[in-house]
């Protein structure tokens, strides 16, 4: 099946979000959608997919316009999307999930699960997913829950598929095995756009790139294309991906973790006897896939998560009964993973969230009362250095883009006096000119003498900011390395497998 | 204690997020609410008034005089509104026709006090019906120090009100602690909060060891407040305004300092819009409900004082009047600002001055409360009032389109 996409337009008021978008899918390409966070690629994807209808331009299937009212009429014609959150029902199997909505029936309408075992299976078996019917989805580990998501597209007949920032979730081995998935797919006939930030991946898969910046095409480089070159068409002016280093200067264990366990709200054990220090002047950076145990582990740090056993230490304080307001009046600082959730009032303005912490002590309080003009000029001051774009300090929190907003947090909390600072996912949703310039503050954190745990679950972050590397998997800490360890060993770590 | 903590990440919830937005209160929006409430108030004054159904149904004979009766039949009733609430230009004299304004404001006073203490609540993000309840404690104990105590002019009266605020207060943390420590809900804690302390006011009322009156007989009812206790009259003994409004205007400056000014305005607004982040900015989400139900109940308090000691006779319970829900409407519609909790009590106090003279002038006063029901219903239903202006929807397309005009404009 051919797609094209011809002369699409879209705005939200009088900004325009697609300006006159035009897009080819071959039949059994793989055609990768890069862009920045907010370039434009999901409102392109929810026009493709009938979510939105654009105000201008149209959706060609083999030369012949068509008209998408909903996600319905998209999946009949044949495209089929793998969202970034999986759409799956954990208590069911796979059999039941790919059929769901579109369940196969005997006589008497009675739901045919044999039929749907068969498909599954059938699928499973042409692509070489390695995929049970009748394993229940929450048993599945997160590679596997993706193949089932394709599964469900293939067995409504898609001859497209949209896979929006399918790797965010894997190992850099399943993302291997998917690369594989993709590439056989493509063979069979089905074409892939593939949306992503990652640019390795662009480059290993795509057969054609196209990059999107400010609701434009802006480029069609060729898939040869080097990773700077495709980063400077992505943001429109020259990046330096990596960060610069001086050699580290070790001081003494601010942060001392101690045997740490940590249980999650259905009281699973998330943290395990994990133990690691963090010294002055240096990055320690925490690697692992999502959802190993990562984000209980920083939230017992801050208190807001209570420590089942083990002890947490900053500059030598036991903290590990404290509330999260001593912990932070300790020395520590803290950038949550989710910054909407965690790290900021949306409804706030840019000042008000700048002393989110600050409202018990001088100078943002003055007695009971708010110092105002401390404020402003605490603001207008971290604006500045911490290059907020914004303009004015009234301007409302959720107003600003994703890197601005993420400044805000890394401002409150690197403008204050530090000992420590604990940064999870610092560049999750951030464009990439202020991933450069949170990497820099965090580096210049580091070169200043402070203790610095970075958090992430992307590799390439991990690589550019850690002076020791801690694999995380399972709630432990599968062992502690050198920066300089390859991606191959980093990667079976990360799976599970001791250095 | 774990308990509740648990369940604050839901805070983003689609439910929470509809009343967040209803409990934000928009300007134009309220706006546009009372507009539509006013009009349809005027529609069921049009269909109501006989004048117009004899000339409709005889519309041939004169349908100029049709016509005309539909605009009479508006301009009697909400006529007579403004001659009740504002100003009555058939007075023979000045003072005699700015007495409906005076009226509007005893009879706002009250709902603004009250309205700020649920207003305060509002923006901690508690949705707090309990003022009737809180009203009613802060009766019984401004009225055991009115009637039962002796003491000087002026210290009478301000112990009256203390014994207010602090009965209304404890009543308020009750249902703090319920909340914050067992992770009880506070719509249904403040509803049932509400029966028991009405029960509770007039079991005192029939209590002669408490606040029955002297020589009372079989109902409940107590003394009127000493002289010493009462709120004096504000303008001379021509009006029945009295000192409650100046109270009521030091509450309005008080919550205005609180919540714009303080750090404890700053953290109740912090938990108010995003209870995770307070949690990671180290403040303790739960106290901060206690405190904020707390002040807020002592608001309420203001509002029972005043009821209290300004009445010339006995109370019973009937001297709640309706108060401690008209709050929740006052503070919905002032969108738990303070300026906006003043305009919303004075058009409410209006419709409670008015509704005698829309009476004399032969429209139901019911029809203000059909008005008062009806804003309540656009504003708790924002989709409503979004579809018949055709205003845009605020949610993640326009802060996404907000976003990249933000990107775009640097």
């Amino acid at each position: 099946m051919k797609l094209e996409l011809r002369n699409i337009t879209k705005r939200f008021g009088t900004l325009v979000a697609n300006d006159n978008i035009s897009l080819t899918l071959e039949p059994g390409e793989i055609h990768s959608l890069l862009g920045e966070n907010g370039a434009g690629k999901s409102t392109l994807m929810n026009v493709l997919y009938g979510l939105l209808q654009p105000d201008a331009g149209e959706i060609l299937i083999d030369d012949k316009p068509v008209k998408f009212s909903g996600p319905g009429d998209a999946m009949a014609s044949g495209i089929g999307m793998v969202h970034q959150h999986f759409m799956l029902i954990p208590v069911f199997t796979v059999a039941e999930n790919v059929v769901l909505g579109n369940e196969p029936t005997s006589k008497l309408g009675r739901l045919d699960l044999g039929a749907a075992r068969k498909l599954v299976k059938e699928i499973s078996d042409r692509f070489g997913f390695d995929i049970d019917p009748d394993a229940l989805i929450r048993d599945l580990p997160v590679g596997s829950q993706q193949r089932v998501e394709i599964i469900k597209a293939l067995a409504r007949d898609a001859k497209a598929l949209v896979l929006d920032e399918p790797t965010a979730v894997l190992t850099p081995q399943e993302t291997d095995e998917l690369m594989e998935i993709m590439r056989g797919l493509a063979k069979s006939g089905t074409s892939i756009i593939f949306i992503t930030h990652k640019l390795r991946e662009v480059q290993q898969v795509a057969d054609r790139i196209t990059v999107i910046r400010q609701g434009k095409v802006v480029a069609s480089p060729s898939p040869k294309a080097s990773a700077s070159e495709l980063a400077s068409l992505m943001v429109g002016r020259d990046v330096d991906l990596e960060a610069k280093h001086k050699p580290a200067k070790i001081g003494k264990a601010s942060l001392v973790i101690k045997d740490l366990t940590v249980l999650d709200d259905r009281n699973h054990q998330m943290v395990n006897g994990v133990s690691f220090e963090v010294h002055d002047g240096e990055v320690l950076a925490i690697a692992g896939v999502q959802g190993n145990g990562q984000t209980e582990l920083a939230e017992a740090i801050l208190g807001i998560r209570k420590v089942h056993s083990g002890s947490i230490l900053v500059s030598g304080n036991d903290v590990t009964k404290s509330t999260v307001r001593q912990v932070l009046e300790s020395g520590l600082g803290y950038i949550p993973e989710d910054r909407k959730k965690d790290g900021l009032v949306s409804e706030f303005t840019i000042a008000e969230n700048l002393m989110l912490d600050g409202s018990f002590t001088p100078p943002f309080a003055k007695g009971i009362q708010i110092d105002f003009a401390k404020r402003n000029e605490i603001a207008k001051d971290l604006i500045q250095r911490f290059d907020i774009r914004t303009q004015s300090a009234e301007t409302l929190a959720k107003q600003l883009s994703g890197g601005n907003q993420q400044k805000v947090v890394v401002a409150r909390e690197l403008g204050r006096e530090l000992k420590v600072l604990v940064a999870s996912q610092p560049t999750r949703g951030v464009d990439v000119g202020s991933v450069e310039f949170i990497h820099e503050q965090m580096i210049a954190a580091r070169d200043s003498g402070k203790a610095v745990l970075i958090i992430s679950t992307e590799l390439d972050e991990v690589l550019a900011l850690a002076d020791r590397i801690a694999v995380m998997y399972r709630g432990k800490i599968v062992g502690i390395v050198d920066a300089k360890t390859s991606r191959e060993k980093l990667g079976k770590m990360m799976a599970g497998i001791a250095a | 204690m774990s308990k509740k903590v648990k369940a604050l990440p839901a805070a983003d919830s689609q439910a929470n997020s509809v009343l967040r937005e209803i409990m934000a209160g928009d300007p134009v929006r309220i706006g546009l609410s009372i507009l539509l409430g006013f009009i349809i108030g005027g529609i069921f004054m049009i269909v109501f008034s006989e004048d117009v159904v004899d000339s409709w149904s005889n519309f041939g004979a004169d349908p100029n005089y049709a016509f005309s009766a539909v605009w009479w039949s508006i301009q009697d009733g909400y006529g007579a509104l403004f001659y009740g609430s504002i100003y009555n230009f058939n007075a023979d004299d000045f003072i005699s026709g700015i007495r409906p304004l005076t009226e509007t404001l005893r009879f706002a006073a009250p709902l603004i006090m009250a309205g700020l203490g649920v207003a305060l609540t509002f923006r901690v993000g508690l949705f707090n019906i309990g003022a009737t309840g809180q009203i009613m404690v802060g009766l019984a104990g401004a009225t055991f120090v009115s009637t039962r105590l002796e003491l000087p002019q002026i210290l009478h009266m301000l112990v009256a009100v203390l014994a207010a605020v602090l009965a209304a207060a404890v009543w308020g943390i009750i249902v703090g602690i319920l909340k914050a420590r067992f992770g009880a809900h506070e719509v249904i804690v403040t509803i049932m909060m509400n029966y028991v302390a009405t029960a509770l006011f007039t079991f005192f009322l029939r209590e002669p060891a408490f606040l029955l009156e002297a020589n009372g007989g079989g109902t409940p009812k107590s003394d009127k407040p000493a002289d010493t206790a009462r709120l004096g009259a504000l303008l001379g003994e021509s009006f029945n305004l009295h000192y409650g409004l100046i109270i009521a205007a030091l509450s309005v400056v008080a919550y205005w300092w609180l919540m714009e000014r303080s750090t404890f305005g700053f953290r109740f607004r912090m938990v108010g819009h995003n209870p995770t982040a307070a949690k990671a900015a180290g403040i303790k989400v739960e106290n901060t409900f206690i405190w904020a139900l707390a002040i807020s109940a002592g608001f309420s308090g203001l509002a029972a004082a005043n009821q209290g000691l300004s009445i010339s006779g006995g109370l019973t319970t009937s001297i709640e009047a309706g108060i401690g829900f008209d709050a929740i409407t006052v503070a919905l519609l002032g969108g738990s600002r303070a300026g906006g909790v003043v305009l919303a009590g004075l058009l409410f106090g209006a419709f409670k001055a008015g509704a005698s003279s829309m009476q004399v002038a032969g429209v139901s006063p019911e029809v203000l409360g059909v008005v008062k029901a009806l804003i309540v219903l656009f504003i708790a239903a924002p989709p409503i009032i979004r579809a018949i202006y055709r205003l845009p929807k605020p949610g993640p397309k326009m802060i996404e389109a907000m976003q990249k005009a933000e990107k775009v404009s640097k």
